[in-house]
């Protein structure tokens, strides 16, 4: 798959090249430039997850003819292998010696505090397709920073309402001991609560490990209602393996963010089955976009897009929103820009969306089930959720 | 003759450095930056590995430790004193070191890495897991230490010219501190603890002292990388004392060639130098690194410090072998001990087997 | 707690330990009768879980998998004894550590390579698919007692063939001093292949026989790396009981680690590990 990618890439190259020969020279140097830094996982845990955000934006990218709002598109790439330790100079490596127009990452949330400090000493647009770190669009929020993705508070809140409203009295949360678990059970005893639901213990676990059976025993013998948990890749399927195996799946409902059943539905096998969840995007939306989108995307990468290529799509969506209130002009004019992206409607595959005064999208977050392979949507749990971004300055 | 020609050729290298801002853009000044802080680091760790013989996998911890102190001296809306948050965090490091040390001194060979490798993990996870630092996300260093001394700013850390030449002269400033430390009679009975423990324990040295004096200044000079590496990129992150990054400065020990203070400067340029043209090249670039990595093993034993030594044996070795077409490897062989850095090693390999 | 959750726990703590065991025992042979300190060993551990993703789905049986997976696993440990680390016996253990540090990077981007970035599942066998229920609320599987009892096995296997076998005597005759045995005509170098390659085959048993509860994804290397060094120190490097004890009691720290102080969790089994060093710094079972 990887060699057909490569090899599709070359080809993509070759007729670009051949395209840019031909076009009369007056068009060529018409065409300006926009220098987009991906600073995304290439290898490592997330590595996966890197690749289909830079698949989802080169393919809006390929939509638009190779270029956005008239403008070419130069790539710069870094693979950032999501260690934080090295994210400030990977940063600086896009900022200052590559002098890119945006940075678009990344994947994990640590890293992405690193590379929104430094987009904003260097006033660089900076536009974040996943890492859904609450600070970001909270109290470290910034004119120039923006997001195409979540905050974790908001798959979080949108299930514990859903869960209150299902007549969930009690809930239990458990997560790994690392701040997007954290954020992301704040943000379900936030919306249970306000339900009327009680959350009667947050349970946690040392990240990354995966021995859950002692929390597993916890949970059986506190009985709650409700169960919500936020894992995520290797962890999510043995989490979900585990809870079918302990017999606790039939006797007390487990809920999740969403990212516990994706890209993760193949390795849990029948576990999974069942199992509701909330996002900002799920299987069988019905709508034209989502549908243009996935045939594009299947077409373009012989895969099935998720999520992340979702994000990866519209965080180039939003930068054309941005480079489309300069067009023509010589320079990116960056405070015209930022105007016009905070007030984009993007015309997303998981529906459209505006952003808050934050910068972080004000979306629909679906209720999920699984069914087969697939996150079936069920409903909306929330519609036009809005982070709360508690401590940004620019609420 | 011949440490006049080091002298000669450190001094030309200083001059390299001290003029390069006149070349290079402000990326590569501050690249340049990093890696003179990840040579104070790997110096520091030469202190222990190279010349007392002690395998430590969990430096990290040390250099992570000066990185949250001075993150976590640092008030919210002001810049911390420099004269004052420098010395803290490295005091910081240092009575980590010093407790840590009392520990894992208790141990010896393999029990010593993995034992330091422990600790230094049971360092990652209280800064990782509880809310002392900020988290599993990391904490930002929002204001640089200020430099002032009542009023009178000497030089000011926010001008990147003045900060890289600070970190210069910390480089040069530990090198030269641990070249003294190293002449002095402390640092005969380190390296008298390396080569022999047991014979200096007989001649009445008391050998864990020394060790844990050793342990507790390498981690104190961590400590003063760590500050400086935060400092300079503003944030600072649990993966700071990651095992990955006690891994990262033990190659660069090994790289450059372990006790060997120059080597351990070459080996940090070498690192990193490696890392940055292997992940220019291809996406899978953790392969290529790790295939230097074992060939340097294999191949390179005294690291890149010991190479022109090596090759002047090896032609020295060529020369001298009488028939004219002796095939290479042989010769190859002939020079191998002839590279100073072999023997301590075998006696350490004899000592260790002795300890399992 | 009430009593049947205490015993439950109890019992969880158990098999965990004995999952920890069989991940770490085959590095404490490696440790303690070839001197060799292995990184990579996490990456054993790895190798025998994809193995075992990619052999089921060709065969569709987990038995038949590790069936032919543990001769394949010694098969590859003995290749690279004889490719690498046949040449570490004379070295630093400082150059061991970096050797097979490189060797972690490569068999992750190996196995990137060759299977990708994906979160993968094996099923576990249906013979073992079963829960057995234990209170109202809580069933405990029974594959995971299956795995309890192979490791219980296993160490007596393991003691067996150290304590009572010819192999065993050799092995333990060549820990304690090469040249001697070489000079009694037995062929060292083979030896050491042998048991090298027993330590790759034992992590990637572990690797295949947890990647049905576990699931095979990147990484998944290193986070049984350093707990089982924990458990090699504790015990006592070289020691199989050694290893049994420390495993065991590492599994209860976790347990109630979690359960009792989860601020501390992540602490716990270091602390305990701090402990032991404090009280005796060479493992509770030293090794003479």
């Amino acid at each position: 798959m990887m060699q057909d990618q490569q090899r599709r890439n070359v080809m993509r190259v070759a007729v670009g090249l051949a395209l840019a020969a031909l076009a009369p020279i007056g068009a060529v140097q018409a065409a300006e430039k926009v220098k987009v830094g991906l600073m995304l996982p290439y290898t490592g845990t997330y590595a996966s997850l890197g690749n289909a955000i830079t698949n989802g934006f080169k393919q809006y990218v390929a939509e638009q003819g190779g270029t956005l709002a008239g403008r070419e598109v130069e790539y710069f790439v870094v693979d950032d292998e999501s260690d934080p330790a090295k994210a400030t100079e990977n940063a600086n490596k896009l900022t200052k010696r590559d002098q890119v127009d945006v940075l678009v990452g990344t994947v994990h949330s640590g890293v992405a505090l690193a590379m929104a400090k430094v987009a904003r000493d260097t006033k660089t647009l900076m536009i974040i397709p996943n890492a859904g770190a609450d600070e970001l669009t909270g109290p470290l929020c910034s004119p120039n920073v923006f997001r195409s993705s979540f905050s974790n508070w908001q798959p979080g809140y949108a299930m514990g309402k859903v869960a209150a409203e299902r007549g969930h009295k009690t809930a239990v949360t458990l997560t790994w001991k690392y701040a997007a678990g954290d954020e992301a059970t704040s943000g379900f005893a936030k919306g249970f609560e306000s339900g009327g639901g009680k959350v009667v213990k947050q349970l946690t676990l040392p990240f990354p490990n995966v021995e859950f059976q002692a929390l597993l025993t916890e949970i059986a013998s506190l009985k709650p209602d409700a169960v919500y948990v936020f894992f995520a890749g290797g962890g999510a399927v043995k989490f979900v393996k585990d809870y079918e195996a302990a017999g606790l799946k039939n006797s007390i409902p487990l809920y999740s963010s969403g990212f516990l059943t994706d890209g993760t539905l193949e390795a849990m096998g029948t576990s999974g089955e069942g199992l509701v969840t909330a996002l900002h995007y799920a299987d069988g939306l019905d709508n034209a976009k989502d549908k243009a989108f996935r045939s594009g995307y299947v077409t373009a990468y012989k895969a099935q897009p998720d999520v992340y290529a979702v994000q990866g799509y519209d965080a180039a969506q939003l930068l054309k929103a941005g480079l489309d209130a300069v067009k023509g002009s010589d320079k990116l004019d960056k405070d015209a820009m930022i105007k016009a992206m905070g007030a984009a409607t993007i015309d997303s595959p998981r529906g459209s969306f505006t952003l808050s005064p934050a910068h972080n999208p004000v979306q629909d977050i679906y209720l999920r089930k699984v069914e087969g392979k697939e996150n079936k949507v069920i409903g909306i749990a929330a519609k036009k959720l809005a982070d709360p971004a508690r401590g940004c300055k620019m609420m | 003759m011949d440490s006049r020609i080091a002298l000669v050729l450190k001094l030309v290298a200083l001059a390299g450095l001290l003029a390069f801002p006149a070349f290079g853009s402000p990326f590569y000044v501050e690249m340049l930056a990093k890696i003179l802080v990840l040579a104070i680091f790997a110096m520091s760790l030469d202190l222990l590995v190279g010349f007392t013989g002690l395998v430590s996998l969990g430096h990290a911890a040390f250099f992570g430790v000066a990185a949250y102190a001075v993150a976590l001296l640092t008030p919210k809306y002001d810049p911390a004193s420099l004269w004052l948050a420098l010395p803290l965090s490295v005091l910081g490091a240092a009575a980590a070191a010093f407790v840590i040390g009392l520990f894992v001194l208790r141990t010896k060979g393999i029990y010593f890495i993995m034992v330091t490798l422990a600790f230094a993990q049971m360092a990652y996870y209280v800064f990782h897991d509880t809310a002392l630092g900020g988290g599993s996300d990391g904490i930002y260093l929002n204001f640089k230490p200020d430099a002032s001394i009542a009023g009178w700013a000497p030089f000011s850390l926010d001008e990147p010219m003045h900060l890289y030449y600070f970190i210069v002269f910390a480089m040069v400033a530990v090198f030269v501190f641990l070249t003294l430390v190293l002449r002095s009679p402390f640092g005969k009975v380190l390296v008298g603890i390396r080569s022999n423990e047991h014979r200096m324990q007989s001649l009445g040295y008391a050998t864990f002292r020394y060790k844990l004096a050793a342990f507790t200044l390498a981690g104190a000079l961590a400590g003063v990388a760590g500050f400086l590496y935060a400092v300079l990129f503003g944030f600072v992150t649990p993966e700071y004392l990651s095992w990955h990054q006690s891994g990262n400065v033990l190659m660069m020990v090994i790289l450059g060639g372990m006790g060997n203070l120059a080597g351990a400067v070459i080996g940090a340029f070498a690192f990193v130098g490696l890392q940055e043209f292997f992940a220019g090249m291809t996406k899978h670039w953790q392969l290529l690194m790790g295939g230097v990595i074992v060939l340097a093993v294999l191949f390179l034993p005294g690291g890149i410090a010991a190479l022109p030594r090596r090759l002047a044996a090896a032609r020295e070795a060529r020369r001298a072998a009488l028939p004219p077409d002796a095939p290479p490897p042989a010769a190859r062989k002939a020079a191998a001990p002839a590279t100073p850095p072999a023997p301590p090693m075998i006696g350490k390999m004899k000592q260790g087997v002795n300890h399992v | 707690m009430d009593l049947v959750t205490f015993l439950i726990q109890i019992l969880n703590a158990l098999q965990y330990g004995l999952l920890l065991f069989l991940v770490a025992s085959g590095l404490t042979l490696v440790f303690g009768i070839m001197g060799i300190i292995n990184l990579a060993h996490g990456s054993f551990y790895m190798v025998g879980a994809y193995m075992a993703f990619v052999l089921t789905g060709m065969t569709g049986n987990l038995m038949l998998t590790i069936a032919l997976g543990i001769p394949l696993a010694f098969a590859f440990g003995a290749l690279l004894e004889w490719l690498l680390f046949a040449h570490l016996y004379k070295r630093d253990h400082l150059e061991q550590v970096l050797l097979t540090y490189g060797l972690i990077l490569i068999f992750e981007e190996l196995r990137s390579l060759a299977v990708g970035d994906d979160v993968h599942g094996v099923a576990v066998p249906a013979l073992f698919s079963a829960s057995i229920p234990l209170s109202d609320t809580l069933s405990y599987p029974v594959y995971r007692i299956v795995i309890s009892v192979v490791c219980l096995l296993l160490a007596g296997g393991l003691w067996w063939l150290m304590k009572r076998t010819r192999l065993g005597m050799m092995i333990r005759a060549g820990s304690h001093d090469r040249d001697m045995v070489q000079s009694l005509g037995i062929d060292i170098n083979l030896l050491y292949r042998t048991v090298f390659a027993l330590g790759v085959a034992l992590a990637a048993l572990a690797g295949m026989l947890a990647a049905p509860i576990s699931s095979v994804y990147p990484g998944m290397g290193g986070s049984v790396l350093i707990i089982s060094f924990v458990i090699v120190v504790i015990g006592g490097i070289g020691s199989v009981w050694g290893a049994l004890v420390a495993a065991l009691l590492i599994g209860f720290a976790d347990t109630f680690g979690k359960v009792l102080l989860p601020e501390f969790a992540g602490l716990a089994v270091y602390l305990v590990m701090a402990a032991v060093l404090l009280w005796r710094p060479e493992g509770i079972f030293k090794k003479g």
